[in-house]
Order: C-alpha cells, then structure tokens, then sequence
C-alpha cells in the first residue's frame, strides 16, 4: 500500500507578497494606486491650502450673485441683472444649439463627400479629395476665424438696405435675418422652475405642432403596415400614397391655421433689423466651419466604411438586379454603419468640444459665459473650469452613451 | 492656444499661489528681470514698435519699475495680456507687475486679491460711432450694435448705462483691441465703446481718423493703474513708490534734461531725498539709493512719458485734464518723500 502524501500545504507568507510572481503583480498595483491616490491628495490638498492663504476659498456662491453683463445670441430670456448661474445656463444652451446643428451638417455633408468621393467620375471625386485634405489638415480655430471674416466683410452692412424694399430673408454684416414662425392665436408658454434661475420657457405651440406631428407619422405607419399586410394576402398593394399624405398634412394644417400661423418678416429700424429670426454671423461661422471641418473626417470615417464591404456585395446585389444608387442605399450602407459608427462617435465629441473656440469669435458658449466673462468679473477661476470641466464630460458622455446605444442596435447580430 | 495658456496659468496657480505670494522683489532680483503684464498692443499704452520694442505710457511704468529695481529699463519682459487672461496672469505669479490700464475697482482690490499701487492715468468710458450716423449723444444709440471687449469693467458699465436710460442694445463681444478696431472698421457694430482713452488711442490709427467721432458721454469713472498681488507688501511699495516718484518728479521740476545736474544736490531737501543724495529712502525700500534717479532716467517724469506717448503732440492727441498736476488743477497728487 502506498501512501500518497499530500504535497505539504504551502503556508502564507508576508514575503510571498514580494517573491511569489502569483501575488507580486497585485502588490505593484496596490503599492502605485496609494501613490497615485497619494500624489492626487496631494495636488488638491496644496491647492486649497493655496487659495485659502491667498484668501480665496473654494466656494460657488459666486453663481447665485448678479451677473451684470448682456448675451446677445440666447434662446431664452435674459437680463443683465440675472445671476451667473442663468448666464451659464443661457452659455450652455448656446453650446448644446451649436453642437446639435454641428453634427448634423457635418453627418450629411461628411456622408455625402465621402460617398462621392468614391465615385467614378474623376472630376467630382478630385474635388473631394481636396476639399478633404483641405480641411482636415488647417486648424479648426483658422477656418472659423476665416469664415467669420469672409462673412463678416463680405456681406453688407444694413444701412445699405435703407429705404429697399426686404425680402423673407436678409443677408447682413450682423447675421442673417429669416422670417420667424408667429401665432396670432397663441395658446402661450409653458414656465418649468417658475423664476429660479434655470427656468426654461416652451412654447405651446410647437409642443402642439410636434404632438400633431407624432400622431400623423404615427397614423401614417399604419397605413402602411395595412398596406403590407393586404399586399402579403392578396398580392396587390393598394394605393396610400394619397391618403399618407392627406394624413401627415391636413391635421398640421388645420392646426397652423387654428393657431394663426404667420410669418414676421424682418424690417430695418433704427440701426438694425428688428424682427425675424436673427442668426448672428459669430453662430453662422462657427457653425459653418466646425461642420465642414468635422464633416472632412467624416467622409473619410464614410470612405472606409464603404470600402470596407467586399466588392462581392455589390456584385452579388447587381447580380439580383440592384440599379448602383439602390445598392449603395440597401446593400453597401447598412452594412458600412457599422465600421462607421464607433469612429463617428469621437467626431461627434470633437466638434461639441472643438466648439468650445466660440470665443474667438464672440459667441456666447458655456466657455463664453462661464469660462469667460464670468470667471473674469468674479475670478473664481478653480470653480468656473472645474465646473466647465464638469459640463463638457456630462455632455461628451451623453453623446457617446447615445450613440453606443444605437451602435448597439446597427451592429452584427451574431447568433 | 489661449484656453490651455489660461488652464496652465490655472494649475500654476494652484501650485505656485504659496510660493509668489512673497518676496518678489528678491525674486525679480535673483532673475534679473521684471516681469509686466502689457496689453496685447494699444498704441500709445502699450504696443510693440517697428523694432519690436515696446513703448508706450503704461510700458514707461514698467520701465521705471525695472529701472529703480535693477538699474536697467531694458530688463523688462513684456508679457501680453488680453483682458480675460490678465488677472490669472497675476494672481499665478506669471508676470511680478500688471501694467495694462486696469480700473482699479473695489471687488478687484479685495476680492479677486490685487493691490493697486496708485493711478497713472484717469479715465471714463467713452463711447465712438462714425461720423456718418449722425449720432450727437450716447442716449441715441437705442437698439444700436456694440462692440465690447469681454472681460473688462466696460462691459458692466455697458448694460448698467442702457438699462438706466431704458434703451436697448446688441452686444458684440471682442477679445481684443485689435479685433474689435476691425469689426468696428468693417461696419459689424455701430458703436466701440471703451475707455475714453483707449477709443483715442484706437481713433489715431485709423486711415481716417476724422470720420469718427467721441460721443460727449463719459458713462464710468476708469481709474487707470498698475497693480501687484496682495499680500507682498514691500514689493507693492516698490511699484507704489516708482510711480510717485515720476509724479513727484514732475511736479518738482525734475526732467531727463537736468536730472543729473539735479542729482548732484540741490537746495531742496525733498529732490535730494527722492534722488538718494540725502536720506536712505532706497535703503528703505530693500533699492539703491539712486532708485529714483534710475526710474526718472528711464522715461523722464510723468510729464514727458505722457507728453511723448499720449500728449497733445502725439497722433492721440489726448489733453492733460484731469492727468494733469494737483498744482495745475488736476488730481495727480504724489504723497510726500519723506
């Protein structure tokens, strides 16, 4: 009978810690991340003992004290004698506006420039080309600076408009004027914080008009699906197109015309056109530039993606059939969303930051508000950037949160 | 880029706050060198000359700064300040001095922390439109375009003016001078409106500058002076010091002309005090005996720096008034050297 001996039980030892290469990795880490947590109490702890001896404690009250100074481009009301707070909040909004419009012209200019670029003929796609290479590879803060100029010197100044006779639309030094959607019979606003200093004030009328507008779309997709459905059991699709129309235009009509809809043209008095709505050159700028300027990596992002799906897909497409522009909507995009959407996503993050540059022009962003005039009036300087900090993850997190969502929801299916 | 300058200036803020908030005298001796915060260019205060030298009346400050300190009015590195980036620059022990027509403001005193050393040029803000618009006060300038640099007590003044005339306006707001000269020449707004002196400054260098007008308003109160950190005395002193000591000289007659001969000693006590031949004044103050002497030496008394750099012979053409000496009926009043 032999006796199989169990290995002898290996006792823990202290030094095991150091000499054992099972445990030794784990040591490291643990002895870096106390010097690293270490290094970084350290940094905060010296600079609140600094500004405490220099007598300025960390402190926000600042934002609830008189702000004192006047935005020009806002979306909602305010006054010089509103506090810091509202002046951040009004910059915030400024920030979220140009990021929106931002990143959709540059997602259909980059889409369209980069499908383009692709194509077969040699003219269009060297155009691209140097559009592209054009714009990625000037920084952003030029083109913004450029364009504002060219806007800027190149438009007329409103005097000239003196005594002519103004259309819907008018181009000045100042911005563009457009006409502004007004009701005669408005059903008012509604006031969300009453008068604390993020209230926000919505128009009825357009949570009516998008109501409407659901309802419609709504009613209209289940035409639709009726449609397929009679055409699945007898093979013929019945016409709808007319009543889908009827469906999504008539209600919205009615609506319009039940709340008085109207257009107010814009009309020079005084040293500027009052009325209409004013699109100022700072925002038309900066909004033109970062779109192209984003738009330029997008279409690249777009290229490869194409190029990407294997050439045997659109063979096998046109060998069903498939006229060129019906594959490269039902075939080839699809299937290149998905290389495209993870590289667009930081494109979208870099043009919401790149549109902290706003200040380099004179619109009034969260940069412009916050980071500017008032870190300067109050000189909390610590608190204005960590909370613009703060403002620029919070948004650049909720972008990309969005967009994994939908990344999740294009992707590859794998079963 | 100006955001990471500005975030840099921060995290040295933060680290470096302790350790400038003392001794930067010894500290501008050790380097040999005085830092001052300029403006980024507004002829006749501050802006660099065909030879890249910088000149004008708030660079002499410097200048004679430098001068009593070290002995030598080149030992200046002018550092250029926007209106937004100038107190940061300050209060991070970037520039040792901030000479860049800075309002001296009670919050900006004991608030954002500085210490103003005294007043070198009295202002009020003003407010320019072309001559074309026909405007003859500022109280017509109702839903008018507004060119404002950011950052600056003007803008305050700005909305505080229009609301207490109940008239509207439409901001512009601009970093810097330069920028806002060339929006306001391209027509994007219809009023600039900044100190009085700055907009004559501004004014003197346009093509034609008689196509423009200062409206009669002065809207604020701008006194304009250098300031230093609170909380390092001896150097405020300093700075307090070699400015007066320009007025003073002014006002007793001492000019880079007869300086020297003044130095030599005179019959009045008060010249041989402030010029080092009787006294320890400098001893006092951690300089030379001859500070005073240096810093007169360096651009002349208050008088000439003005005379040359803003005076009614330069193409600013601004008028002494109230710069002028006490006995002259101004407000310049150096306190005694005694």
């Amino acid at each position: 009978m032999s006796t199989l001996t169990d290995p002898p039980k290996e006792q823990f030892r202290l030094s095991m810690l150091l000499y054992d290469t099972r445990y030794r990795s784990a040591t490291i880490q643990v002895i870096a991340m106390f010097g690293f947590m270490l290094l970084a109490a350290w940094l905060i702890n010296n600079t609140i003992i600094n500004l405490n001896t220099l007598g300025k404690p960390v402190s926000f009250g600042f934002l609830g004290e008189t702000a004192g100074y006047d935005i020009n481009q806002r979306l909602l009301d305010y006054d010089n004698q509103d506090t810091h707070l509202r002046a951040a909040f009004l910059g915030l909004l400024n920030t979220l506006v140009i990021a929106f419009m931002g990143c959709v012209a540059a997602t259909i200019v980059g889409v369209l420039v980069g499908v383009l670029r692709l194509s077969s003929n040699w003219l269009v796609a060297r155009i691209m080309t140097v559009y592209v290479e054009m714009f990625r590879n000037i920084p952003v803060l030029l083109w913004i600076v450029l364009i504002f100029a060219i806007v800027t010197e190149s438009t007329p100044h409103p005097k000239v408009y003196r005594g002519v006779e103004t259309g819907a639309v008018v181009v000045t030094n100042r911005g563009t004027y457009l006409p502004e959607p007004l009701f005669s019979r408005s059903l008012g606003d509604v006031h969300l914080f009453g008068s604390s200093s993020l209230r926000f004030d919505i128009s009825l009328d357009l949570i009516a008009i998008l109501v409407v507008l659901g309802l419609s779309i709504f009613a209209s997709i289940k035409i639709r699906q009726r449609a397929d459905r009679i055409q699945e059991v007898t093979g013929v699709r019945p016409r709808t197109w007319h009543t889908r129309a009827a469906v999504l235009i008539l209600p919205l009509l009615s609506l319009l015309i039940a709340l008085g809809f109207h257009l107010g043209y814009p009309e020079l008095k005084g040293f500027n056109f009052q009325g209409g709505t004013h699109l100022r050159n700072s925002l038309l700028a900066l909004w033109l530039a970062l779109s192209l300027y984003t738009a330029a990596f997008i279409a690249e992002i777009v290229r490869a993606g194409i190029l990407a799906i294997s050439k045997g897909q659109t063979e096998a497409a046109s060998a069903l059939g498939l006229r060129p522009n019906k594959t490269m909507s039902l075939v080839i995009l699809p299937q290149a969303l998905r290389v495209i959407i993870p590289p667009l996503i930081s494109n979208y993050l870099n043009l919401t930051k790149n549109s902290s540059l706003a200040i380099a022009v004179g619109y009034m962003d969260i940069t412009g508000t916050l980071g500017g005039i008032t870190m300067n009036q109050t000189g909390r300087e610590l608190e204005c950037v960590l909370m613009l900090m703060l403002v620029y993850l919070a948004i650049s997190l909720t972008i990309s949160a969005v967009m994994n969502w939908y990344n999740e929801a294009v992707k590859l299916k794998e079963r | 880029m100006k955001k990471s300058v500005i975030l840099g200036a921060m995290t040295f803020a933060g680290l470096a706050a302790g350790a400038a908030s003392a001794g930067t005298l010894d500290d501008v001796k050790a380097r040999g060198k005085l830092n001052c915060g300029v403006t980024t260019g507004l002829v006749g205060f501050a802006a660099p000359n065909a030879n890249g030298e910088w000149e004008g009346f708030d660079v002499a400050v410097c200048r004679a700064v430098a001068a009593a300190v070290l002995g030598d009015s080149t030992a200046v590195e002018f550092v250029p300040t926007t209106g937004k980036t100038r107190f940061t620059a300050l209060a991070s022990g970037e520039i040792d001095m901030l000479a860049r027509n800075t309002t001296w403001t009670f919050s900006r005193d004991v608030d954002l922390k500085f210490e103003f050393t005294g007043i070198n040029y009295y202002d009020g803000q003003g407010f320019m439109v072309p001559k074309e618009l026909g405007v003859s006060s500022a109280k017509e300038l109702d839903g008018a375009t507004v060119c404002i640099q950011t950052g600056t007590t003007t803008e305050l003044n700005l909305a505080d003016f229009f609301r207490s005339n109940n008239i509207s306006y439409e901001p512009v707001p601009i970093e810097t001078n330069a920028e806002a000269q060339q929006q306001y020449l391209a027509g994007a707004c219809d009023v600039y409106t900044t100190d009085a002196s700055g907009l004559a400054a501004t004014r003197a260098t346009f093509d034609d500058p008689s196509a423009h007008v200062l409206l009669p308003e002065i809207i604020s109160k701008e006194p304009l002076g250098p300031l230093v950190r609170h909380g390092d005395n001896e150097w405020g002193d300093v700075v307090r010091w070699s400015l007066n000591a320009l007025i003073a000289a002014e006002e007793l007659g001492i000019t880079s002309a007869n300086l020297n001969d003044m130095a030599a000693g005179t019959d009045n006590p008060e010249i041989n005090r402030l010029l080092g031949t009787e006294g320890t004044l400098g001893e006092m103050l951690g300089l030379s005996a001859d500070w005073a002497k240096n810093a007169i030496a360096a651009g002349g008394n208050y008088g000439e720096i003005f005379a040359k750099n803003i005076g009614e012979d330069t193409p600013i053409g601004l008028a002494r008034g109230l710069n002028a000496q006490w006995t002259e009926g101004g407000l310049l009043y150096a306190p005694p050297f005694r």
